[in-house]
């Protein structure tokens, strides 16, 4: 099915008074981003409603599947419009309902004239079209009360369209009427389900990820990157800012206790994310900290590697378990990479058995068997930062040459 | 020419071939060289695994790539029971399964295996009563296929599932080689299907391609060991070039899935209402809901189907006696027996298998063509 364009209904922002004309810009921004790299798109944003033109290419799916990520759409329904003669209008819309339609099926005429200067009345456009389809499929029938198919009309004055389809949206706000923050994103299950749940509630995240090369493979940071482009698809452009840590990371592996290298390597993390944090202006930091899933996130951990900082830190995953976590992540589509077998920072230099209560005095006195202050900043003098965008591929240099095989 | 055996085989398009080309020349490296360009292959293989796992709403981890349908049949009948000779030797599976199932079944049962043959009805279905009383402790394995190749009878695969629900020890096997972009996608295949089976040259893809679907979680002993493809599943270089072929035919024939259905289920229609006039003609693939669109299999009473479909052969119209497998051999069609059908009936069957190009004209001309040939036949017996 080729459509023309697809309609947008906006969420919770309706009720929003005088935030509104803020929301639906933001909203607008969003999705254009989100379909970043799809050419030939026109996306309009009016007061009650958002229409997104398609290109008429093999883009249809994709544009339908991304549009439902993004926070605060509702739904939204893909269309198709024809010239405004009967012919057309009739042939189209047995073959919307044939696109759905398997054997006992039934389905459902429902049409808006909102131009009134169409010759035939709403109860004849619904005729004609229900005796086209009836005459073109044998065996399907009229259900007005309770349709498997509804199609929905609407006589504009530059058209007719129709669609067959109503798609539930996401829901929630959108990013970036909740102000921003930074995140912690590794690579693992849990740190792209915790951004995407803060980015829900329409926060705008700065993604900070440490790497560690040789210990880390070019191919960790490609899927930390990767990542980030398809939590882009729900938020827009994200900013993704890496910080070199091999320095740190022999330096502590070399000075302190084997039982506290965990606890003092996340301090380490924690505070250079907090100075990143503070620097750039956001106002908290997000993690992907599950209580109790591994040692370092034991009430007693929290404690000693929350202590270098003031800064807000958020963990939106809490108290969820981890057979929940996952069910979010292979929703948002994170998880096929997630599990994907390169070493991150957070697995190498992992001790046998790192203390799972840690003693806060213990560990800033064996914290301060580095230079701590100097690390941290050298390592930010270091960052790079490289914005990153929805559908970009990271980690397969040559799907585009590949599409066109397949 | 009219091709009318579509069940049989098809015509790989050209479309296809081009890809195959492309690939063989430009990413011909071995997808498990560690080095870049045979990371290109495996990258394409992974990108022709995804495609396919979307078009048909699974996860890429669920597609095994195979031979073909007699090798994915195999895997996984012979799979199962090598994983779960431990817990259970009991396999039900029908009468009217492709040979490469039934000979599998067979082949299991003189190592030691029991197997229950379910029997059909006249419409050469499964009936789930019969399935819920063959249902042991020890059963393993229940495989049964989604469209009969014979009669295109659609099993009831659905019903079947929900019974099993209730065994959820039980795998569950559906052949799904004819089953593919006839727009009954949900009649054949649910949530309880554990594995099912797909072969390639059955939509437009070269030959020697196919695959199963294998749910996650599901465990498979694989019958190919060596190098450790497939995740271990199934070792041998993978046959990149074909691969990706076979991914550009899926997403072509499901693009149109709709269309050609209808088209075929027409032009079946069409032809049995036009041979059901006539005295001798004993349809076996019915109208209904219960058929899939493409197979028409129908008896001329008095005439060997070997005579009728060389016969047809004269108007340059190709069609098959009941299976290509088993026509050759002379052997009456194993799902007429089943479907208690005396063999002076079934001897007599022939099947017309539609596809994607054909055409409401070439209906025309096979009445045409069966109306001089039914007065020949008529006056001769």
């Amino acid at each position: 099915m080729k459509y023309t364009e697809i309609m947008v209904r906006y969420g919770e922002l309706s009720t929003k008074g005088k935030n509104r004309k803020d929301f639906i810009n933001r909203l607008g921004d969003n999705v254009r981003q989100a379909l970043y790299g799809i050419d030939g798109l026109k996306i309009i944003v009016n007061r009650d409603r958002m229409h997104v033109r398609l290109n008429g290419g093999q883009d249809d799916d994709k544009v339908i599947n991304i549009l439902q990520g993004v926070f605060g759409i509702e739904n939204l329904s893909p269309s198709v419009r024809v010239e405004k003669n009967v012919e057309d209008m009739q042939q189209m819309a047995v073959k919307m309902i044939l696109d759905q339609y398997v054997t006992g099926k039934t389905f459902k005429i429902t049409t808006k004239r909102q131009d009134k200067e169409f010759e035939f009345k709403t109860f004849e456009v619904n005729n004609l079209i229900g005796d086209a389809v009836l005459e073109a499929i044998p065996g399907i029938k009229v259900d007005v009360k309770n349709p498997d198919i509804e199609l929905r009309v609407e006589i504009r004055s530059n058209g007719i369209y129709l669609s067959s389809e109503t798609i539930k949206g996401a829901g929630g706000f959108p990013v970036g009427t909740g102000g921003r923050a930074t995140m912690m994103l590794s690579g693992g299950i849990d740190s792209p389900v915790a951004a995407y749940m803060g980015m829900r509630r329409g926060v705008k995240l700065d993604m900070i990820h440490f790497y560690s090369p040789p210990y880390t493979s070019e191919q960790a940071l490609a899927k930390a990157k990767q990542l980030t482009s398809v939590l882009a698809q729900f938020s827009g452009n994200i900013r993704f800012i890496q910080v070199p840590f091999t320095k740190i990371q022999e330096e502590i592996k070399e000075k302190v206790p084997e039982g506290y290298l965990m606890t003092v390597q996340r301090r380490m993390m924690l505070k250079i994310a907090s100075m990143i944090t503070e620097e750039s202006g956001r106002n908290g930091i997000f993690n992907g900290e599950a209580l109790g899933q591994v040692a370092s996130q034991t009430l007693e951990s929290m404690r000693a590697i929350n202590d270098v900082t003031t800064m807000p830190v958020l963990r939106p995953l809490l108290s969820m378990d981890k057979t929940e976590i996952i069910k979010i992540a292979e929703k948002i589509g994170t998880y096929d990479l997630s599990i994907l077998p390169f070493e991150d920072c957070c697995t190498i230099f992992t001790p046998p058995a790192p203390k799972t209560k840690p003693n806060l005095e213990k560990t800033r006195q064996f914290e301060k068997n580095i230079d701590v202050e100097s690390l941290a900043r050298e390592a930010i003098d270091n960052i790079q930062i490289t914005t990153i965008h929805a559908n970009e591929d990271y980690m397969n240099e040559n799907e585009e040459i590949f599409a066109e095989l397949l | 020419m009219i091709y009318f055996d579509n069940s049989a085989t098809t015509k790989a398009w050209p479309e296809v071939i081009d890809t195959y080309a492309k690939v063989s020349e430009n990413v011909w490296g071995n997808p498990s060289s560690l080095h870049k360009f045979g990371d290109k292959s495996f990258q394409l293989l992974e990108q022709s695994r995804k495609q396919i796992a979307n078009l048909l709403a699974v996860n890429p981890d669920e597609i095994y790539f195979t031979s073909g349908g007699t090798e994915g049949d195999n895997w996984v009948i012979k799979g199962t029971a090598i994983e779960k000779s431990a817990y259970g030797k009991h396999l039900i599976t029908s009468e009217v399964e492709h040979p490469a199932v039934r000979n599998s079944m067979e082949q299991l049962e003189k190592l030691g295996f029991e197997i229950t043959y379910l029997p059909v009805d006249e419409n050469g279905q499964v009936q789930i009563e019969d399935l819920k009383a063959a249902l042991r402790p020890d059963t393993i394995l229940v495989s049964i296929m989604a469209v009969n190749n014979e009669i295109g009878t659609i099993q009831p695969i659905n019903e079947i599932a929900e019974v099993l629900k209730a065994y959820p020890k039980i795998q569950f096997h559906v052949d799904a080689v004819q089953g593919i972009a006839k727009n009954i996608w949900s009649q054949i295949f649910n949530e309880r299907v554990d594995f099912a089976t797909f072969s390639g040259h059955k939509f437009h893809a070269p030959r020697g391609t196919g695959f199963i679907y294998a749910k996650r979680g599901r465990k498979l002993a694989p019958l190919l060991t060596g190098g450790g493809q497939e995740k271990n599943q199934r070792s041998g270089t993978e046959n990149v070039p074909a691969i990706a072929a076979m991914a550009k035919a899926l997403r072509m024939v499901l693009e149109q899935e709709n269309q050609t259905s209808l088209n075929e289920r027409n032009i079946k229609n069409k032809i049995i209402d036009h041979v059901k006039q006539f005295d001798k003609v004993v349809i076996f693939s019915k109208d209904n809901e219960k058929f899939a669109p493409h197979i028409l299999c129908f008896a001329i009473q008095g005439v060997r189907g070997e005579t009728i479909v060389h016969a047809f052969e004269e108007y340059d119209i190709y069609i098959s006696t009941t299976s290509a497998c088993s026509s050759k051999k002379k052997m009456a069609s194993s799902t007429l027996k089943a479907m208690q059908v005396p063999d002076s009936i079934s001897t007599s069957a022939i099947r017309i298998s539609l596809g994607e190009e054909n055409t409401m004209q070439e209906a025309d001309k096979f009445i045409e063509a069966f109306d001089n040939l039914y007065q020949e036949f008529d006056r001769l017996s």
